[in-house]
């Protein structure tokens, strides 16, 4: 029997786990489909290297309740149901084009840096392993999606056009990144705001600098993890077909 | 009556390591790339623990077999593989015969950067063909998560690096 703060914090790793692994699966569509042969290959390197840390963090949450950490990912990831995965709203959202795509991993990216940094620096010591490994590959997932955001915010009318349209889809859905991963999980280092803040603090400048206006937003009440849009069952039932298909099948 | 077991020594559970190539740049072995940490034996079992170098990268499980077989090959009745995060990877663990090794075979060694990534970001890649440093990055994702594409503005040639990390 695990003790109640592992079992909280392995919840928090869990739901940090379904964000990294929704938001690779979803960036993996554009695998194939990229705007050019070389981002093509680099996004697909992104969403593997999120896929990559998924496993980790599914790796953790499973030690951390006494499971097998080899063959308790596959259990959480293809058999559990929409109501049961935590990942944020924001990465389930459809690919859209490629503007909208970028900029939420660019937003993304951005939450990891100032979260990851701060469990790498004072996070409980098997999540602090963890954040530190993520951020040291976070750090080109950033610096190739920042200089996307401003190729395209500062490229032509249409590149412009459609970074703005893709802002002002996506950042209603920001808001949700701040609240706390999971009550006593040990994870939310810091309050909302303050992570709010030092996000804010790396992305409005970029933004600004790459010509974009960032949406004002009236402070509203956010939705916990377990409130799914209808675009997650989409997703889900792609991703798991096959292995529902012979549950049993070793591979 | 006695088991009969072949007791492995540390330094042959190492040099067998050595001749574990990696899968996607045989030029390296395992130790090479610094992802073993350690390696003991216990009577005629071994326990390795490796480290990732990246954690998305599909490389790791035909790694952990191929390390299995040549330790089995070698004598060892049992091995434990364990897998440790801490300290994360990093290119600096490269010896300078395996820089060396990895120039030879045509991929632009990794610049060492004391830790800090982004001082080496802004310095271009060695040509590993013709030694200039006239060249451009043309993709920092490249067909591996650890390389990237370049082009060579002095031979004209398209070279990967290994990424610093």
């Amino acid at each position: 029997m695990t003790s109640a703060a592992d079992q909280a914090l392995a919840q928090g790793v869990l739901a940090l786990a379904d964000d990294e692994l929704i938001l690779g699966h979803r960036n993996s569509e554009w695998t194939g489909h990229g705007p050019i042969l070389e981002e093509d290959i680099a996004f697909t390197n992104l969403a593997l290297d999120e896929v990559g840390h998924a496993q980790l963090w599914y790796r953790l949450a499973a030690e951390l309740l006494g499971e097998d950490p080899d063959a308790q990912p596959d259990r959480w990831v293809f058999f559990r149901g929409q109501d049961e995965y935590r990942n944020l709203r924001l990465v389930e959202l459809p690919r859209g084009d490629w503007a909208f795509s970028m900029l939420r991993q660019y937003l993304f990216d951005a939450l990891e840096r100032v979260r990851l940094q701060a469990l790498a620096d004072a996070g409980e010591a098997r999540v602090r392993a963890v954040s530190a490994k993520i951020a040291r590959e976070e750090a080109y997932h950033l610096r190739h999606t920042a200089a996307w955001v401003r190729r395209l915010g500062k490229g032509t009318e249409e590149s412009r056009r459609r970074m703005q349209a893709a802002l002002e889809a996506i950042w209603p859905h920001t808001s949700q990144m701040f609240a706390p991963v999971f009550e006593d999980s040990a994870l939310d280092l810091q309050p909302p705001a303050v992570l709010q803040e030092a996000w804010e603090g790396l992305v409005r400048p970029h933004l600004a600098g790459s010509g974009l206006m960032v949406p004002a937003m009236a402070e509203s009440a956010v939705a916990g993890r377990e409130v799914h849009t209808p675009h997650l069952g989409g997703l889900l039932s792609e991703m798991q077909q096959v292995a529902r298909t012979e549950a049993e099948a070793s591979w | 009556m006695r088991t009969q077991v072949t007791r492995l020594s540390e330094a042959e559970v190492w040099q067998a390591l050595r001749n574990v190539p990696d899968p996607e740049i045989p030029a390296l072995s395992v130790v090479d790339l610094g992802i073993v940490r350690a390696a003991s034996v216990e009577g005629a079992d071994v326990r390795v623990s490796l480290t990732p170098t990246y954690a998305g990268c599909p490389a790791l499980t035909v790694i952990q077999e191929d390390i299995r077989r040549a330790l089995c090959e070698a004598g060892a009745t049992s091995v434990h593989l364990e897998t440790v995060l801490e300290p994360p990877w990093t290119t600096e663990w490269l010896s300078e015969d395996a820089r060396r090794r990895l120039r030879e075979f045509g991929i632009s060694p990794p610049p060492r950067h004391g830790g800090v990534l982004e001082i080496v970001w802004s310095d271009p890649a060695l040509c590993p063909r013709c030694g200039s440093t006239d060249t451009e990055v043309k993709n920092p994702f490249g067909p591996t998560a650890c390389r990237s594409i370049h082009v060579c503005r002095a031979c004209r040639e398209p070279f990967e690096a290994f990424k610093p990390m």
